[in-house]
C-alpha cells in the first residue's frame, strides 16, 4: 500500500465537480467512488509522490510504502499552508516528528 | 465520442518544467499570440517536478565561466557532446533561475544575497511547490491549458507538422489541434526496463511513471532524426525508494563505502578518479563490489550531526518524501545507520544523459513546424531543471519567429478518422492481451537482452540481435490490445510507445561497436573505448513505409 485513505475522515470534496485528491494526481489513480469517499484504483502504480496527500483540505490520505519495500509501519500526512508545507511523520512505533519548510515567497517578501 | 478542433499559433505538448516556462516566456514576448498546453495530467503537479525538488543542478557560480561548464560536461560524457547546444544553455541558465524565483520560488542564500553553493553547480531551494509556481504563473498568460488531454501523434503532411491529436480522458473527446508550430517538451522515459521493485512496489522508481516516452515514439513515426538513445541513464540511488543519492553525497558530504566500512572508490577505483570519478563510475564501482562480495553499498552518514540529519530530512521532504518513510519505519536516523545504495534500472533521458531529438542550436528538429525542449531534446546532458528551462526560451523565440508567414491548412477527414481509429482501438475489443500483459513483456525483454538490471547493465551482439527480433514480434501484437477504460487506453498507448522507443534504442546500442559511458552503455563484445573510430554521435531516423530504422553518424561540432 502507498497510499491510504481514511474514509472516516474524507468528506468528498463536496460540491466540487472533482475531488481535490483525483484533480492533483500525476498518474490520474484517484477518484470518488459512488458513496463519495475517495479511492486508489491501484496501488501498483502510485508514485508515492504525495501530491494527493498535500492536497487533501482534511488530511484524510497518508503516505506509506508498500509492505514489500518496507515491512516496519510508518506514515506521513502534509499540511500546505499559503507559504509553507508541514510535514507530520509517524515512525514505526508511532513516534511523531513535525517539520515545517518554506515552500514559496509570498508577494512582499 | 465527440471531437474537438482547437486552432492556434503554438502549441506546447507536455506542461512539465520546460513546457509551463516556455508558456509563460510566449506571453512575455507577444501576449496576444495563442498558446495551447497540451498536458497528459494536470500542470499543477505533473511530470519530473511533480513531488518538488531540492536543488538546482545546472547553475553557474561566481568563478565559473560557461567555458568551464561545457568543459565539464564534455569530460563527463567522455568526449562527445554538443557543445553548441551545451554552451546556449549554460548562457542562459542564471537568468532562468532568476525568472523562476521572481515567480515565487525560495532558494538559499547568502548575505549578500548571492545563491549559496550547494556543489559546484548546484544550489538549494525550497523546491516542494516549485510545480504550483510555474503553474500558476501559466495560469496568469492567455495560454489555454488542456489538463488530462494525451498526446498521441503529431498531425504531419510530410512537409510539415501542423498540430496534433490528443485523447481527452475526463471527457472523452479526441482532440485535433491545428498550430503554426509545435513545440514537444514531453520528457523522457521510463518503464522500457523491468524495474528495481515489481508487484505493489513497481512504481516507486526514480524517473516519473507516466513520462513514457510518447514525446520520443511521435517523432520516430514521422521520421524525425533521434539522436544517442544509447546513451542511456543509470541512476545510483537509494535502495527500495530510488531517492537520489546527489542530496546525501553532495549535501551531505557522505562518502560512498561497501559492507566492510571501506572508502572504496578511494580503495579499489583509483584509476577511474576515486572520489572525483565520472558520475557513471559510481554506479559501476557499486556494481563492481557486490560483484566481488563486498557489497552492499552505502552512503556513509553516519558523520552527520543531529542538525544535518534534520537538514537532510527538510531537502527529502522538498523532493522524495518516500525516503523519509523508510528511514522512520527503521527508527528515523540516518546519522545511525548508513544509507544503503543501488542502480535503477535504465532511463532514456536528455537531461541527464542525451537521448532525444537531433536538434538545432535554435531547438529546431529535423522536421520542419516541430521544435524540442527539456529532457525530450538530445545531444546535451547535464542540462536538469534549469537547463530545460533554459531550452524553453530558445525554441519559443525560434518558434516565434519562424511561423511569421506560416498560415494554418486543412487537415483531411481521413488523416483524423485514421488517427482517431488507431488511438482508440483498444477500447473497441472485447478479449486480446491487457496493457500489463505487454508492458511486463517489453521490460522482460529489455532487461534479459538488452542490458537491463539483471544482466548488470551488460550488453553484447547476439542478445541485442534477439531483443531486436522480439520486440518486432510484440509490436506485432499490439493490435491484440485491450482496454476496458479510459485508463486502461493510457496504458495501452504507453505501451505502443514504449515498444516504439525500445526498438530505435536496441538499434543504437547494435550500432555503437565500442563501450564509452560505463554502464550506460557497456559491450561485452566491444569492452574498450575506441576514440579513433567513435568520436561520433550515432544518430536514427524511422520508415514508416519500411518499417526499417536507418543509422547515420554526425560528426562532433564545436
Ligand atoms: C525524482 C527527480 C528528481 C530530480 N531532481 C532534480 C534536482 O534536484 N535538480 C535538478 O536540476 N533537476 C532534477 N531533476 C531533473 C528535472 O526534474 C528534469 O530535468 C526536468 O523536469 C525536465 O523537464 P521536462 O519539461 O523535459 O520534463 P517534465 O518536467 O517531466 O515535463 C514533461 C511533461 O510532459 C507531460 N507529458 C508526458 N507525456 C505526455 C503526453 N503524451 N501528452 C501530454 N503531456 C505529456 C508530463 O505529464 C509532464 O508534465 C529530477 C528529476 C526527477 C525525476
Ligand atoms: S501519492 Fe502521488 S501517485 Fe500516489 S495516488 Fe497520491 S498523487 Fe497519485
Ligand atoms: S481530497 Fe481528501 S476529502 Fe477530497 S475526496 Fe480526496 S481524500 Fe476525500
Amino acid at each position: 500500500m502507498s497510499i491510504f485513505i481514511d474514509e472516516n475522515i474524507c468528506n468528498g470534496c463536496k460540491g466540487l465537480p472533482e475531488a481535490r485528491c483525483e484533480r492533483i494526481c500525476p498518474g490520474d489513480l484517484c477518484y470518488r467512488k459512488e458513496n463519495m469517499k475517495a479511492t486508489i484504483r491501484d496501488q501498483s502504480a502510485c508514485w508515492t509522490c504525495a501530491c494527493c496527500v498535500k492536497e487533501c483540505p482534511v488530511q484524510a490520505i497518508e503516505l506509506r510504502l508498500p509492505f514489500q519495500v518496507c515491512s516496519g509501519g510508518s506514515s506521513l500526512k502534509a499540511r500546505l499552508k499559503r507559504d509553507k508545507t508541514i510535514w507530520t511523520i509517524w515512525d514505526a512505533e508511532g513516534h511523531q516528528e513535525e517539520f515545517i519548510i518554506q515552500a514559496r515567497y509570498l508577494k512582499g517578501d | 465520442m465527440s471531437i474537438s478542433h482547437i486552432d492556434t499559433d503554438i502549441l506546447i505538448i507536455g506542461g512539465g518544467a520546460a513546457g509551463c516556462f516556455a508558456a509563460v516566456e510566449i506571453y512575455k514576448k507577444s501576449p496576444t499570440c495563442n498558446v495551447v498546453v497540451m498536458e497528459k495530467a494536470h500542470i499543477e503537479r505533473s511530470g519530473c517536478l511533480a513531488m518538488g525538488l531540492n536543488a538546482i543542478n545546472a547553475y553557474l557560480h561566481a568563478g565559473q565561466t560557461p567555458d568551464s561548464y561545457v568543459a565539464y560536461v564534455e569530460r563527463q560524457f567522455e568526449g562527445i557532446i554538443r557543445k553548441d547546444l551545451v554552451y546556449s544553455i549554460v548562457q542562459g541558465l542564471n537568468k532562468a533561475v532568476k525568472d523562476v524565483e521572481d515567480m515565487g520560488l525560495p532558494i538559499e542564500k547568502n548575505e549578500d544575497g548571492t545563491y549559496k553553493m550547494r556543489g559546484k553547480r548546484s544550489i538549494r531551494i525550497f523546491g516542494e511547490r516549485l510545480k504550483p509556481i510555474l503553474a500558476e504563473a501559466v495560469q496568469k498568460t492567455s495560454a489555454l491549458v488542456l489538463n488530462r488531454v494525451v498526446a498521441t501523434n503529431f498531425i504531419y503532411d510530410g512537409d510539415r507538422v501542423r498540430g496534433a491529436f490528443g485523447y481527452g480522458v475526463k471527457n472523452s473527446t479526441f482532440y485535433v489541434i491545428r498550430a503554426k508550430a509545435v513545440i514537444v517538451a514531453t520528457g523522457g522515459a521510463s518503464g522500457i526496463y523491468k524495474p528495481n521493485n515489481t508487484g505493489e512496489a513497481r512504481h516507486l522508481i526514480w524517473y516519473c511513471p507516466w513520462n513514457v516516452g510518447t514525446g520520443y515514439a511521435m517523432g520516430i513515426r514521422i521520421g524525425a532524426e533521434m539522436t544517442s538513445f544509447e546513451n542511456r541513464f543509470v541512476a545510483l540511488r537509494v535502495k527500495d525508494v530510488n531517492a537520489p543519492t546527489g542530496t546525501i553525497a553532495i549535501g551531505a558530504r557522505a562518502k560512498q563505502i561497501n559492507a566492510r566500512t571501506e572508502d572504496y572508490l578511494e580503495l579499489y577505483y583509483k584509476h577511474l578518479g576515486g572520489n572525483k570519478c565520472l558520475t557513471q563510475h559510481r554506479v559501476l564501482a557499486t556494481i563492481e563490489e557486490k560483484k566481488m562480495g563486498r557489497g552492499p553499498c552505502y552512503l556513509d552518514t553516519t558523520t552527520l550531526n543531529e542538525s544535518d540529519e534534520r537538514r537532510l530530512k527538510e531537502d527529502f521532504l522538498n523532493m522524495n518524501p518516500q525516503i523519509i518513510l523508510l528511514w522512520a519505519s527503521k527508527g528515523m536516523n540516518p546519522r545511525h545507520k548508513p544509507v544503503e545504495i543501488q542502480g535503477t534500472e535504465p532511463f532514456i533521458v536528455g537531461g541527464h544523459c542525451q537521448a532525444g531529438y537531433w536538434i538545432d542550436k535554435e531547438r529546431r528538429t529535423t522536421i520542419p513546424g516541430l521544435y524540442a525542449a527539456g529532457e525530450v531534446a538530445g545531444g546535451a546532458p547535464k542540462k536538469y531543471v534549469s537547463g530545460s528551462w533554459v531550452e524553453g526560451r530558445i525554441a519559443v523565440t525560434t518558434a516565434m519567429e519562424d511561423i511569421k508567414d506560416v498560415t494554418l491548412k486543412d487537415i483531411d477527414t481521413e488523416v483524423i478518422q485514421g488517427e482517431k481509429a488507431r488511438a482508440l482501438a483498444p477500447l473497441t475489443k472485447k478479449t486480446g492481451i491487457s496493457p500489463q500483459e505487454v508492458r511486463e513483456r517489453l521490460q522482460k525483454i529489455m532487461d534479459e537482452y538488452a542490458g537491463g538490471i539483471s544482466m548488470n547493465y551488460a550488453l553484447h551482439e547476439e542478445r541485442l540481435l534477439e531483443a531486436r527480433r522480439l520486440l518486432k514480434c510484440l509490436r506485432d501484437r499490439i493490435k491484440d490490445m485491450t482496454a476496458v477504460n479510459n485508463y486502461n487506453l493510457v496504458e495501452a498507448l504507453e505501451c505502443i510507445d514504449r515498444i516504439d522507443v525500445a526498438r530505435v534504442l536496441v538499434e543504437h546500442l547494435i550500432y555503437r561497436k565500442e563501450s564509452r559511458w560505463a554502464c550506460y552503455q557497456t559491450r561485452l563484445d566491444y569492452p574498450e573505448k575506441d576514440n579513433c573510430r567513435w568520436l561520433t554521435f550515432v544518430n536514427s531516423l524511422y520508415d514508416s513505409t519500411t518499417d526499417e530504422i536507418k543509422m547515420v553518424e554526425r560528426p562532433l561540432c564545436s
